[in-house]
């Protein structure tokens, strides 16, 4: 239920600001087609915790700045290199273990692992990414696992407490 | 106030340019598709990001911004999702990635077991 009202507020929102109409009717209008569409998703049981995924709140957000901010540090090394004459690469590939309990908390960490150049996660598994890194130094600053302690927390607690958890 | 924004404006969007123009040359500079893979990631990073960001500089406090937030946003999460594809594709039809130093042909960094 939460999800659902916060899908159909969100809806909202996204159309206020596309569409800048403030008229009765329109609102009216939108209104009825961000409910029409949150009843469709909702009959289609797409609105949990994974397609939803409120419960991550605060700490998304938090870690967005600092994904930002590896993403911008790793772009100029890698930059640094493809400018570089020499061409100084050493690709590998590496085993990451994964500590994500929810399948949610692994895509966050692939992504985040694909999205930072210099390393592509290649194959994930239930706690196991494969991943192509440009050089050793990305790779092993992977290995250390920062990342994947983030995103854990960002995760949250285990999964499971289900819709107790959410409604408190 | 205009010239000021004017000027980050630019340099916004100057700098996202050459991050482009450098991911494009990575393109022709390394050796694989894996390897590629990562310089096709800083045009899809830094360069989208920096003129998209230098674009907003422009529009100000206006639907327009919104609207290139939202460009921003869908484009970080389809990016590495479509790269993810892309790696996971080569590499299950069995595209060996070029391992270790280029032009040393030893292929010493097989993958490691945990």
């Amino acid at each position: 239920m939460l999800h659902s009202i916060s899908l159909g507020l969100l809806l909202f929102g996204v159309w206020l600001l596309l569409s800048g109409f403030f008229e009765p009717l329109l609102l009216g209008l939108g209104v009825v087609s961000c409910l029409v569409v949150v009843l469709i998703a909702h009959r289609m049981d797409m609105i949990d915790r994974e397609g939803h995924p409120i419960h991550l709140g605060w700490r998304i957000v938090i870690y967005w700045f600092w994904l930002a901010l590896e993403i911008v540090k790793s772009n100029i090394d890698v930059a640094r290199r493809i400018l570089d004459p020499k061409l100084p690469i050493h690709p590998v590939l590496i085993r990451l273990q994964a500590s994500q309990k929810s399948e949610l908390g692994l895509v966050i960490y692939a992504n985040s692992i694909t999205l930072t150049p210099g390393t592509v996660s290649v194959q994930v598994e239930t706690g196991e990414i494969l991943v192509h890194a440009i050089a050793k130094e990305p790779a092993e600053a992977l290995q250390q696992g920062d990342m994947d302690r983030r995103v854990s927390a960002v995760e949250g607690p285990a999964e499971g407490g289900g819709k107790g958890e959410e409604a408190a | 106030m205009e010239t000021a924004l004017d000027i980050v404006s630019w340099v916004l969007l100057v700098t996202g340019s050459v991050f482009a123009m450098i991911g494009g040359l990575g393109l022709i500079r390394l050796p694989d598709v894996y390897t590629r893979m990562h310089g096709a990631g800083i045009t899809d990073t830094m360069g989208a990001g920096l003129i998209l960001a230098g674009l907003m500089v422009q529009g100000g406090f206006s639907q327009v911004t919104v609207k290139l937030i939202l460009i921003l946003i869908f484009l970080l999460y389809t990016s590495p999702t479509s790269t993810y594809a892309l790696a996971n594709a080569a590499f299950h039809r069995g595209q060996k990635p070029l391992l270790g130093k280029p032009g040393h042909g030893k292929e010493d960094d097989q993958p490691s077991k945990p």
